[in-house]
């Protein structure tokens, strides 16, 4: 779980372009929207579809995103419960 | 009609020009096929959030943008009008990039939103709050001219009251490469002392943004008049000194009244001959004034002359490394530019002191 949260983070990092910051910079439980990492809608669309391209897992419910993609703490999680690759 | 007025300049290209207060008092001898533009500190200018999803082009673009509404001391215009040969290559090449590597599957939208040609234009706007007219010319290397001839248009019927018009262009690595294939691109690394005189085929190629506030008011910043444009899709070069005569006829001037000529001279021995039609005809007894030894070949490149020109008339000043023959004047009043790409897009432009 440990690795995948590093990953995850390094993934974050590098797919939406966040100069200047480092997987050390992100705790586990950050906000990723609103007041934490303050990323927006686009960065919704970035993360599904990495989701998607590196675990196998389809969102189809906007509404469970939301929940999802609460921190990297609840990204983990339904990662390695989802996952198919 | 009203006069239309440069009131305030701002370059970023491969030499050191985006501190205004210098003209190129500091030169940066390149030595590749392609030379690349010497950034700013764009923190300085772009919140990070806002910064992160652009590519170098609209970096280019925005900053210099906010340096020439500073300098006019303007924070908001009525129009902004940019003009883009290849528009945001490198996140076209992103975008399609990942159509192919992920064989059409999971594209992502920031590449692609980035991608357009108007994509400069519009994040000048959204970090202005602009609403006003937002139009992108897409020419080849008469995109600036024809934002330039717009701008001019709408000042002068008093459309407009300010206007920011830029153009900008960025390099990208496999466009890079294709051109290299085409020959475009020289094929052997040339250096910035003798790429005018290489006399081989192809040019060097670079990158840059330059943007201006144009006003129907001049402003105590004010730099020239823009007196006159002209531009032409296809001239043949036996034809352009007749076309240069005309133009300058058109506009009640002589040759004589020409006190510096700015050429677009790039080094490619196929085509500088339309440059030397005039070199060694009607204006061999002008200073001429080459620039892209100093910044590469790229659809925008011109308004580095427009930004030099500037330059000259406000100081009376012309650095030795852009002197192109030995004539000199006592003053700079009125000076003609001259560009083309490849025998296409020729634009003749008048500028005066104000």
């Amino acid at each position: 779980m440990e690795a995948l949260k590093q990953e995850l983070k390094e993934n974050i990092i590098e797919q939406l372009n966040l100069e200047d910051m480092t997987a050390e910079d992100i705790a586990d439980d950050d906000m990723l929207f609103g007041d934490g990492l303050a990323l927006d809608s686009i960065d919704a669309l970035e993360l599904i579809v990495m989701l998607d391209k590196n675990y196998g897992i389809k969102l189809t419910d906007p509404k469970e995103g939301r929940a999802i993609f609460e921190s990297i703490n609840t990204m983990a999680a339904y990662i390695s419960e989802h996952r198919s690759k | 009609m009203k006069k239309v007025y440069i009131n305030s300049i701002a370059s970023i290209s491969p030499q050191k020009t985006f501190d205004s207060s210098e003209f190129l008092n500091e030169i940066i001898i390149h030595e590749d096929q392609v030379v690349f533009a010497v950034e700013p500190v764009y923190k300085d200018y772009i919140p990070p959030a806002a910064a992160r999803r652009m590519a170098k082009g609209i970096k280019m673009g925005v900053v210099a943008s906010k340096m020439a509404l500073r300098e006019a001391g303007l924070e908001q215009v009525d129009a902004i009008i940019t003009g883009t040969g290849m528009g945001c290559l490198r996140d076209s090449e992103k975008f399609l990039s990942g159509i192919i590597d992920n064989n059409e599957q999971f594209l992502t939208p920031t590449s692609f939103i980035q991608s357009t040609h108007n994509t400069v234009g519009g994040q000048i706007a959204l970090e202005l709050q602009c609403k006003g007219y937002n139009f992108t010319y897409v020419h080849g290397s008469n995109s600036f001219e024809s934002a330039l001839m717009d701008a001019k248009l709408q000042l002068e019927l008093e459309e407009a009251e300010n206007i920011l018009i830029g153009g900008v262009d960025e390099l990208a690595d496999y466009t890079t490469k294709l051109n290299k294939i085409i020959h475009h691109i020289k094929d052997k690394k040339t250096s910035s002392h003798n790429l005018l005189d290489s006399k081989t085929k192809g040019a060097v190629f670079g990158e840059g943004a330059n943007f201006f506030v144009l006003s129907n008011k001049k402003q105590a910043t004010a730099y020239a008049e823009v007196v006159s444009v002209k531009i032409f899709n296809t001239l043949s070069e036996s034809d352009v000194a007749e076309t240069a005569l005309s133009f300058l006829k058109e506009n009640n001037l002589t040759v004589e009244a020409i006190d510096a000529i700015v050429l677009g001279r790039n080094g490619d021995v196929e085509f500088d001959g339309f440059y030397t039609k005039l070199s060694l005809s009607l204006f061999s007894n002008t200073p001429q004034i080459c620039y892209k030894h100093l910044i590469g070949e790229f659809n925008t490149a011109s308004p580095f002359g427009i930004w030099l020109a500037s330059k000259i008339l406000k100081t009376q000043n012309v650095p030795n490394v852009l002197k192109w023959n030995e004539k000199n004047t006592s003053s700079y009043n009125t000076i003609l530019l001259y560009n083309q790409y490849r025998g296409e897009n020729h634009s003749f432009i008048i500028l005066k002191s104000c």
